[in-house]
Parts: structure tokens; sequence; C-alpha cells
């Protein structure tokens, strides 16, 4: 097997897998902290137990995506001792600082969390939750600073063969971070609160906990909602950017072989035929691709023959199309998953305006089960897109990820990771889909249940409780 | 004055000495639980006392390989590449404890929580003995060649030297962690915990010992740097011979700190045994990667450098102030969160 494609196997299983669990930590991060907050505000128990219940997802969640992120930091120099060799110098130091601002806030505020509720005064708890989520957003923020240098190379030079950084603050200027972070993050806040609202509406529908659960759902739905908005927003800048930046990521997520014409029309679904570099039964809007490229309704778009012209002249003979048909699904999923949760979003918030989300309709609670999935299918979707659109390229105009790779690992080495990897992660996913369940089951009023279960009989007390 | 590339060579070991002395009591701990628990209830106790603080100790190590990542690219390449097959265990070893911690305590179950407490003891033994292998190649030397590219083979890395150092590194952190228990449980738990730190004095005494020697004859760190070898490591020797003396006075706190600088000591001479080289080849002395040829360019070094001062305070702030909140001890009879 072909060393190259089992480290980029690996990367991709391994990174997409991670970015499950990372989205909904700092989505729920977030929105345990507002409950909390509520809960010190307002002084209702409820929404102590709200931080409580979520926060037990959270925290079976938060420790997958940690223990899976600790292999994505080794990965680096595992597989891609090349690539970390020529852009360490830029690449690492986001890395570092991540680590030092983001990751030992996070730990030791979370452990305060945990363990703190009979220790901390109530402000002091508080401001713990809102650290963690703040370290959250701050650990995304350096990591997409680093995977933004790698669409959008800035802030270096390249000396004695490798890229050396020259201005850390372009670094974090980077025009296309801009765009990637507050796309990124609304995706992540919209992926806690879809999670969120789909448990509550599935309780709602099995009438427990009703209260309980309608207020978790009145939340999430409103945090859904404005940053599903949000997300397309800024995904819409996103696409603008790609144009002027990675026209070869844009052209490929069109299927878009030959340039367009003025104005382009957005093609909706085709059959593509990257052999012959055409599509078949394509079914397009006129103007779209125009608006989405440059908010207006006109324009041409390049197509990737003419672009793949341009780059062999720029950087010599190879080929420069990235894989058409998945960057070209990968963006259509996404756009679809984001669209239906915009439209799920703005049906759950006119119910809860009109105070109308227990007497929802089967069908309503039931898709907003199944939406907890609509975020991730988009997230990862997204992620695919970026990444496999941006190939042959590992930093875009500057190393290819043939030559990226660690050339003294051998191929039966990755191989051998990558199936000991699968197999832990597969456990890991089943053990934490089985926990979900027990815990949603349970419900959030399941602790003092407990208690008087394991109390002794004999006591008065417990006695009384068990009888 | 130091240069940067000095500064940051410090850094490195500084955080790797700060995640052997943290960490290395948790994984003490983590041992402890099969080793000295003898029923359910105290493998919680255990579990709990480090609960607050395990995850935080582990971010060291993270932190380290960043900062190795950022200050010396070349270091990081060749080293997380060369160890890959070690590294692919330490990672198994650290991601099965991690959601073993978490996912422990969810079910009353004899059977689930068998498999998850297996998890945190191999978890737990498993990174300080491949660390302690991969420090003690780091200072015999690997198949380095012109290319800053390691190619070694298996008894390259796993010999007779590596093996007592990664044993030495094992036990070291289980006397750290049974020190560490004596300061945060009661009773019979910390009675057997001190026990149990005192018998394992000799046989760390003696792998301790036998890996001075071997480093002594198998390496050329004497030579280069020998006095500095020999004060640290005669201090290491002095605050185990204390640490032993405030067990036996039951000064837990002292000796726990004792422990805790032999660990600190013992990395110390590592890193000064390698100065100013990162990596030593086996192949030939002009192949050795050092602080120099290893490094990223002086402004990346210089923006790294602003960003550690300016943060460092902050972080060994917060995280004293942890250990301060948590400073009482754990009861069996409390809420066991794990």
């Amino acid at each position: 097997m072909d060393p190259v494609m089992l480290a980029r196997i690996q990367f991709a299983s391994t990174t997409i897998f991670h970015f499950i669990f990372v989205p909904i930590s700092i989505g729920l991060a977030f929105l345990i902290a507002v409950m909390e907050t509520m809960y010190v505000v307002k002084g209702q128990d409820v929404y102590k137990r709200m931080a409580k219940f979520w926060g037990k997802l959270f925290l079976i969640n938060f420790a997958v995506g940690v223990v899976t992120g600790i292999l994505q930091e080794f990965q680096f120099g595992m597989n891609w001792s090349d690539y970390s060799r020529f852009v360490g110098d830029v690449f690492g130091a986001p890395l570092a600082i991540e680590a030092l601002l983001a990751f030992f806030l996070e730990s030791t505020f979370i452990g305060l969390w945990i363990f703190g509720w009979d220790r901390l005064s109530k402000k002091v708890h508080l401001l713990s939750i809102w650290l963690v989520s703040f370290g959250t957003l701050m650990s995304a923020f350096w990591i997409l600073a680093a995977n933004s240098f790698m669409q959008r190379p800035v802030g270096f030079e390249i000396n004695n063969g490798r890229a050396e950084m020259n201005d850390f603050f372009a670094l974090i200027t980077n025009g296309q971070l801009l765009v990637e972070f507050p796309h990124t993050i609304f995706g992540a806040l919209a992926t806690g609160a879809f999670l969120v609202a789909g448990v509550s509406a599935y309780k709602l529908m099995k009438k427990q906990d009703v209260d309980f659960f309608k207020k978790s759902f009145n939340l999430a739905i409103v945090v859904g909602l404005l940053t599903s908005i949000l997300v397309a927003v800024f995904g819409h800048q996103q696409a603008q950017y790609l144009v002027q930046t990675q026209p070869m990521k844009m052209a490929a997520a069109e299927g878009l072989w030959e340039t367009s014409e003025d104005p382009a029309p957005w093609t909706v679904f085709a059959s593509i035929d990257p052999e012959k570099q055409e599509n078949s039964a394509e079914f397009k809007i006129p103007y779209l691709l125009s608006f989405l490229s440059y908010s207006k309704f006109s324009g041409e778009v390049t197509g990737m023959k003419e672009l793949q012209s341009q780059y062999e002249q720029e950087y010599g003979p190879g080929d420069y199309i990235p894989p058409v048909r998945t960057t070209f699904w990968s963006f259509r999923i996404m756009v679809a998953a984001g669209t239906a949760m915009i439209l799920l979003g703005l049906y759950g918030a006119w119910l809860m305006l009109r105070k109308k989300v227990e007497q929802a309709g089967k069908w309503f609670l039931s898709m907003m089960l199944f939406g907890i999935s609509l975020p991730i299918i988009a997230n990862s979707s997204g992620w695919i897109m970026t990444e496999i659109g941006r190939q042959p390229w590992t930093v875009f105009g500057l190393i290819t990820t043939e030559n990226s790779i660690s050339p003294n690992v051998s191929a039966g080495s990755i191989l051998f990771s990558l199936i000991v990897f699968t197999a832990i992660y597969a456990v890991l996913a089943a053990v934490m889909a089985y926990l979900f369940v027990k815990v949603i089951k349970k419900g959030p009023y399941a602790e003092e249940a407990d208690h008087r279960h394991a109390s002794d009989p004999f006591n008065k007390e417990g006695y009384n409780a068990v009888s | 004055m130091l240069s940067l590339n000095e500064v940051w060579f410090v850094l490195v070991a500084v955080l790797f000495i700060g995640f052997f002395f943290l960490e290395g009591f948790d994984f003490g701990v983590g041992m402890s639980t099969q080793l000295l628990a003898k029923s359910d209830t105290e493998r919680r106790v255990l579990i709990n006392s480090i609960g607050p603080f395990w995850d935080a100790n582990e971010v060291w190590l993270l932190t380290a390989g960043g900062a190795m990542f950022a200050a010396f690219p070349n270091w990081y390449a060749t080293l997380f590449s060369g160890f890959y097959i070690p590294l692919v265990f330490l990672l198994l070893a650290l991601i099965g404890r991690g959601v073993a911690f978490e996912f422990r305590g969810k079910v009353e179950n004899t059977r689930w929580k068998k498999v998850w407490d297996g998890a945190i003891f191999t978890g737990s033994v498993l990174p300080p003995f491949l660390l302690g292998v991969v420090f003690a190649c780091l200072i015999q030397g690997l198949p380095i060649n012109e290319a800053m590219e390691m190619h070694a083979g298996f008894f390259d890395i796993v010999n007779a030297y590596t093996v007592v150092g990664g044993l030495t590194m094992t036990l070291l952190c289980l006397l750290h962690g049974l020190m560490f228990t004596t300061l945060r449980t009661t009773s019979d738990l910390q009675e057997r915990a001190r026990s149990m730190a005192r018998k394992l004095l000799l046989p760390v005494a003696g792998l301790f010992a036998a890996f001075g020697v071997m480093t002594y004859f198998m390496t050329d760190v004497f030579e280069r740097r020998g006095g500095l070898i020999a004060v640290l490591l005669g201090l290491a020797l002095l605050a185990f011979l204390l640490g032993g003396y405030f067990m036996s006075l039951k000064r837990d706190g002292w000796a726990f700190g004792m422990t805790g600088a032999v660990i600190a000591l013992t990395v110390t001479s590592v890193f000064a045994g390698l100065f100013p080289r990162v990596m030593i080849s086996s192949i030939s002395q002009s192949f050795d990667l050092t602080i120099y040829n290893a490094a990223s360019g002086p402004y990346s070094l210089k923006v790294m450098t602003i960003v550690a001062v300016t943060l460092l305070p902050f972080v060994l702030g917060y995280q004293i102030w942890s250990y301060f909140v948590f400073h009482k001890r754990v009861h069996e009879k409390e809420h066991l969160e794990y």
C-alpha cells in the first residue's frame, strides 16, 4: 500500500472522528454556561439541574474529544514529518499557543467545575464554566489560525529551504481565518444547540419532565436558529473569499470545468466524469453562482481547465485538480444540512413564541431528534470540502501532500496504527453512544432516586424514603 | 545572557520536568488502584484524589510537544516519526486512561468497572515506562542520518539500558503517587500507602543506581558534563534519602516533595547531558540535532518567547490555586464523582 494514501486515510478518519466531539463540546460548554448564569441570576433550582444534566453529557463527550485530540497533535510529527520540518516554524506556533492558552485553561477549570459544586462560591463556580467555554473558543481560534495558514499562507518567507515566520500579526489576521473562524464557531454552537433541542424534543415526545425539557428546548432552539443563520452568512462570505484565494477549490465545488458564462448559474446536481472532464445530467439555477461568488447577479467564475493551465505555468507540470466529485458533493451535503437546520430552527422558534412546544406534532419532535445529526453531517462535509478541495497541496502553493509525509515511516507501521486507532475509536463511539442513551433515559432527576436506593433500608430515613 | 535557542531548550525541559513531577504522581495513583486498593470504594477514593488534576497534568505533555513543534520543528519531526510504534502505544494508553476516568463510574456493573480499571492501570503503567525508554534512548544515541531522519531498529529502542530507564521511571512514579496518596486520603488506605512506599525504597534505589552506572559506561554524558550531572545526581540521592527519612517520620508533605525532587532532578540531568544537543546520532557526531540546527528562526522564537512569558504566570497561578481549592483529603463518605 502507498504510505501517502495510508497517512491520508489516517488523517481523514482520525480528524473527522475528533471533529464529531469538538463542536459538541464547544456548543454544550456555552449552553451550560448560559444555564448556570440563569441559575445564579434567577436562583431557580431548575437551571442548576439543567447545567448538571447537560453537564453529564458534556463531560462524557469532552473526555472523548480530549483524548482523540492528543493524537492530532502527535500525528503531524509521526506521519507528516517533512511537512512539520518545512512549516513547523510557522505552523507550530499556533499549536503551542493553543496548548498554553486554551488546553491548560479548559483542563484546570473543568476540574474545578466538576469537583467544585460544594467548594466554590456560586459566582466562582459560574466563572469556571465560562472560562471553560472561553477556552474551547480559544482552542478553536488557534487551531483554525494554523489551518488558515494551510489554506492561504501568509506572514512567512522561504529561508534555507523552509517556511519561516516573519509576521505573526498577519498570521492571526489572515483573511481566511476571519471568515473560517466565525463560520466554524457558529457551526459548533449550532451543533450543541441541536443536540440539546433534539434530546429535549425526544423527552417531550415521551412526556417526561416536561417543564425541564421545555425550558431546555426553548433556550436551545433560539441559540440553534440564530447560529444556523450566522453559519450561512459567514459561509457565504467564505465562498466569496474562496473565489479569490483558492479558485480551484471553488471551481471543483461547483463541478465547473469550463469558465462559466456571465452571469453564472449554480449547479444543483450533476453527474461528474473526472476522466473526460465533463458533466452530464446537470440541473442549474440561473444567476445563483454569480451571487454566491460576488454577492451580485453578474460576473463569471473561472473553470478548472483554465486554472489548471494557469497553475502549470506558475508551479510547473502536475495535476492541480482536486478530487472533483468529493468536493462537489460534500459542498452540497453541507448546504442541504445547513438549510434543513434553519428551517427546523424557524419552525421550532415559532412554536416557542406561541408557547406551543409541548403540543408540537410528533412529526416535528421526531424531526428534531433526527436534527441532532444535521450539524454533525454539515461539519464533517464542510471539512471534507475544505481539505480535499485543497489537494494536491498541504499548504496551498507551497508544499504538496505527497512531499509532506514521513520518509522514514513504513507503510506497515502506518497500517498498524490505522488499524489499532480505528478499532479503539469504534469502541469509544459505541461506549459513548451507550452512555449518552443511558444518561438521557435516566433523566435529570435520577440522582435522588439513586441516592434513595443506595441508602440503608434499616436506617430510619432510608426506610421512609424507600417505602 | 541566554540565547533564545537556549531559552527554549530550558522551557521544553521545564515542561517535561513539570509533566513528570505532576502527572508522575497521578500515574502512580493510577497504578495504586490495582496495587494498593482492596475494594471498589478504595479505588474510587484513589481516582477521586487525582480527579480534579490529572487532565491539566497531562496538558504539560501536550504543551511540551507543542513547544517542541514551534521552537524545534526538526526535533519534533525526527523524534515523533522515529519513535512511531512506541508513540502508538503511548497514545493508546493515554486514550484509554483518559476516557476510563470518565466512563467507569457511569454504570453500576462489576464487569464494566473491571474493564475501565484495567484501562486505568495499563494507561498509568505504560506512559512512564515508554517515556522512560524514549528518554534513555535520547541520551544513548540513535541512528539518525544526514537528513535528520531516524531509522531505528527494535534493539536501538529496546535494550538493557533503555528498559532499566523505563522501569526506573515507572517505579519512581509509583513511589511518588503513593506519597501523594498519603496526602489525600485517610486511615487505613493512607497507612498502607506509606508502608508500600517504604517497601519500594530499596528496589527503586537499586534500579536508580543501576541506571546511573549504565549511564556512566554506555553514554557520553559524563564525559561531556560530568561535574554538573554528578551534582544533580548527588542532589537526587540526597532527596531520595531525605524522602525515606521523612517517610519514617510520617512527614508526608515533605516526603512527597522529596520524591518529586528525585524525579525532577533525574529528568533535569537527562536534559543537562543532552545540551546543546537535542538528539544524538549514533552514526556520526555531525548528524546530531542541536538547539541550533533543529530550531525555528529567530523571529518565531522571539514571538513565542513573548507569548510564553506573558501567559505562563497566569497558567501557573490558576493551577496552583486549583490545588489549593482541593487540598482537603478525600473521604469515602462524601460524594465521589468518578
